[in-house]
């Protein structure tokens, strides 16, 4: 190579990465200015999948707004349905029953696993281990026959309801559970023997897409990816909603900010919220499943088929829906993804008057630029997968 | 000379033996036997999509596992999800791109109508920018499904005429 | 800090910047004077005991059928003190003009993005205002009440296809 060659650094070239890309996991488009290997610039491009789910909740009740709340983040369903289902039930001021909420836990676990291993199973696929891939799908497999047990869906359960969840929980549910959770710890040191301590994922990982505390803080990060940089912050402790308070488990924090830590942290979630639906099994209270307010929450079926009032009561509920007082209210939980937030402005009507969603994948996509400027093109994509974003909920 | 190799599979039954066919039957067997399908992944149902390919429904008993993303390698291409406006033009391209012969599945209720989404940015149905071969209805559909249509589309491969499509 | 406290302090150092203030279900909001939403924002975000350092949200509500504005409404919390509040800024429907807040929160840049996307409101001295998720030569703001939620534009698409047909 000549001299000349190596110093001209005055050519950039201008890439185009996605929409449809194996490793952008789904159809985000990155505009890449490139020195070389090195990445001069990285423009993010949304909006592929901009669905318009905000415009459509105001053309629906608050009940009908449920099954939207599945497709935003379309591995993890029941949190997206517990947040919606949250935000509704500060809007109108009901509690919901206890058991009903350590149900809510049990599942958002659950789904915080499966969502976990959707990530580790891509992640890892998008850096060239393949069997993990294959591996993490036995579980979610087992994972998804549960919530088909429990909700009748595999993906879109919409389970969690205003008011409590749709349905107690199914004979053999708790056995079949009990049977997953005691297994998997032995299945995450499978995946740990595979990753943890390779050098190859170390080399593609360690001291990757970096970003500090401060940064992190100030691009709005949140869940696992700003726990990555080393900041103790989880909705599940700071703001304990759905009776988390009564569980243990401690909530793992990395320390730089790199692809790497952001790995263990979620493969250390993984084990404390295995934890937690072990916990859950146990100390699940018997008790109704739904809060019984009149003109919010519907009456048991049982009484529907047989009273006339109960009858009237249900078809008017469905049919006029709930009208929840004037108001507004935020309500987030700690989605698989970070804080998941909906705000709701209520004018008083059947529908909401506005409905907007804080995905989470939105905010930590958007520090995606101030992660890789700087590094190499395969950094990109162990960066965008340990991300963990989803483009449901970040086009809407 | 002697012989030195070992028989397997059907040939160990039927020994040294010529099989008469049609070219079409010959062509048509082994293009539906060895589907490359392109995972056009949207939303929701490029999950189901993935489960396909995983361990437990294993697409590969059906000689269909060898997904590319790239559209010049593939001959099915299966639009797993909601179709925008500004995603319009790029599954058109991509589309444009595969080489004939190629089949499509509009996969999910928002591939096929817009599903649940009758919105400004939602394009009702990819039928509106390119030819579908299967319709496979459900929100999102199971793998069964899935396999389901990617029998269909053999059946249809099987059945068709090869000079059509080529 | 509970809520009062929050309300009391701000109220004390802005008595003309805070119109209005209310609490409902616990949470306090406090309606700004556009004019000074960046003072007001900085020194949430730089008080010792106030420590609002994360903005999780940001966006707008169209309330021009009742009041003629929009409101741009921005959720703070604080991840030492674990304290939220809420932030709603009047902006004239006429000349929907708003200073930004990017340069004291950063996460504030794609919101304001999507709120401009979505509503029309312009945040002055943003450093790259685009639309982010409707197409380039989408017409309207998808997310106002006069926008008609089947209203499509669908502009080159059906061209696409018909063109390929013939």
């Amino acid at each position: 190579m000549t001299e000349s060659s190596t110093t001209n650094t005055t050519h950039l070239m201008t890439i185009n990465m996605g929409p449809q890309h194996p490793s952008t996991h789904g159809v985000l488009r990155l505009l890449l200015e490139l020195d070389g290997e090195k990445i001069v610039k990285a423009t993010p491009h949304i909006g592929f999948l901009h669905r318009g789910v905000e415009k459509l909740a105001e053309f629906r009740t608050y009940h009908q707004c449920i099954p939207l709340t599945d497709r935003l983040d379309y591995v993890a369903p029941f949190s997206n349905n517990l947040a919606y289902a949250l935000a509704v039930e500060k809007l109108i001021g009901i509690d919901v029953p206890e058991r009903a909420q350590h149900i809510r836990v049990l599942l958002c676990e659950l789904t915080r696993i499966s969502s976990h291993l959707l990530w580790l199973a891509t992640h890892a696929l998008d850096i060239g281990a393949m069997t993990v891939f294959f591996y993490c799908f036995r579980e979610r497999e087992t994972i998804y026959d549960l919530f088909e047990l429990v909700s009748g869906a595999r993906l879109h359960t919409s389970f969690i309801r205003v008011g409590g969840v749709a349905k107690d929980l199914p004979g053999g549910f708790l056995e079949k559970t009990r049977k997953f959770v005691t297994e998997f710890p032995s299945r995450l040191r499978e995946y740990e023997t595979l990753l943890t301590d390779n050098p190859i994922w170390k080399k593609r990982t360690v001291g990757v897409g970096v970003i500090s505390a401060e940064d992190a803080i100030d691009y709005g990060l949140s869940g696992p990816s700003l726990r990555g940089s080393g900041v103790n912050w989880d909705m599940r402790k700071s703001e304990a909603y759905s009776s988390y308070n009564k569980y243990h488990f401690t909530v793992p924090v990395g320390k730089n900010g790199d692809v790497y830590d952001r790995y263990a942290v979620r493969i250390e979630e993984m084990r404390q919220s295995n934890n937690i639906v072990h916990q859950a099994i146990d100390i699940l209270p018997k008790g109704d499943i739904t809060a019984h307010v009149p003109k919010v929450t519907l009456p048991p079926k049982e009484d529907v088929e047989t009273k006339m009032e109960a009858m009237i009561h249900h078809f008017k509920l469905i049919i006029q829906g709930i009208r929840p007082p004037k108001g507004e209210v935020y309500a987030s939980i700690e989605a698989p993804k970070g804080e998941l937030g909906f705000y709701i402005v209520s004018d008083g009507s059947s529908k909401p008057y506005r409905l907007k969603i804080r995905p989470p994948s939105f905010v930590n996509l958007e520090a995606l630029p101030k992660m890789v400027e700087g590094r190499l093109l395969p950094d990109v994509v162990a960066t965008i997968g340990s991300l963990d974003i989803v483009l449901g909920e970040i086009d809407r | 000379m002697e012989e030195r190799w070992v028989r397997v599979g059907i040939e160990s039954r039927l020994g040294d033996n010529v099989l008469t066919t049609t070219l079409e039957t010959m062509i048509n067997w082994a293009r539906k036997s060895s589907l490359w399908p392109m995972p056009f992944g949207l939303a929701c149902c490029a999950l189901e999509m993935m489960a396909v390919v995983a361990p437990r429904y294993d697409l590969a008993r059906f000689g269909a596992e060898v997904f590319r993303f790239s559209p010049r390698q593939s001959d099915l291409m299966i639009v797993a999800g909601t179709l925008t406006y500004k995603m319009a033009s790029v599954a058109r391209k991509i589309y444009d791109q595969m080489p004939e012969p190629k089949w499509v599945i509009a996969m999910g209720a928002c591939a096929i109508s817009g599903g649940i989404y009758n919105t400004y940015s939602v394009v009702q149905g990819i039928d509106q920018i390119m030819p579908v071969d299967v319709y496979l209805p459900g929100c999102p559909p199971r793998p069964e499904a899935l396999i389901q249509a990617i029998m269909e589309i053999q059946k249809k491969i099987e059945k068709g005429s090869f000079e059509k499509k080529a | 800090m509970d809520s009062e406290a929050i309300a009391a302090v701000i109220k004390a150092k802005f008595p003309k910047a805070i119109v209005d203030s209310s609490i409902f279900r616990s949470e306090l909001t406090l309606v700004v004077e556009k004019g000074y939403i960046t003072e007001v924002a900085k020194f949430l975000k730089e008080d010792k005991e106030l420590n609002f350092n994360f903005l999780s949200d940001l966006c707008g509500v169209d309330r021009i059928e009742t009041d003629g504005v929009f409101e741009v409404v921005y959720h703070l919390y604080s991840i030492d003190k674990n304290h939220r509040v809420r932030l709603k800024v009047p902006v004239p429907s006429h000349e929907p003009y708003i200073p930004t807040v990017v340069n004291i929160w950063k996460t504030a840049n794609w919101h304001e993005r999507e709120t401009y996307d979505m509503f029309g409101i312009i945040f002055e001295g943003h450093p790259d205002l685009r639309k982010i998720l409707t197409s380039e030569d989408f017409e309207g703001y998808p997310l106002r009440k006069d926008y008609p939620v089947d209203k499509r534009q669908p502009p080159t698409l059906y061209d696409t296809y018909r063109r390929s047909k013939e």
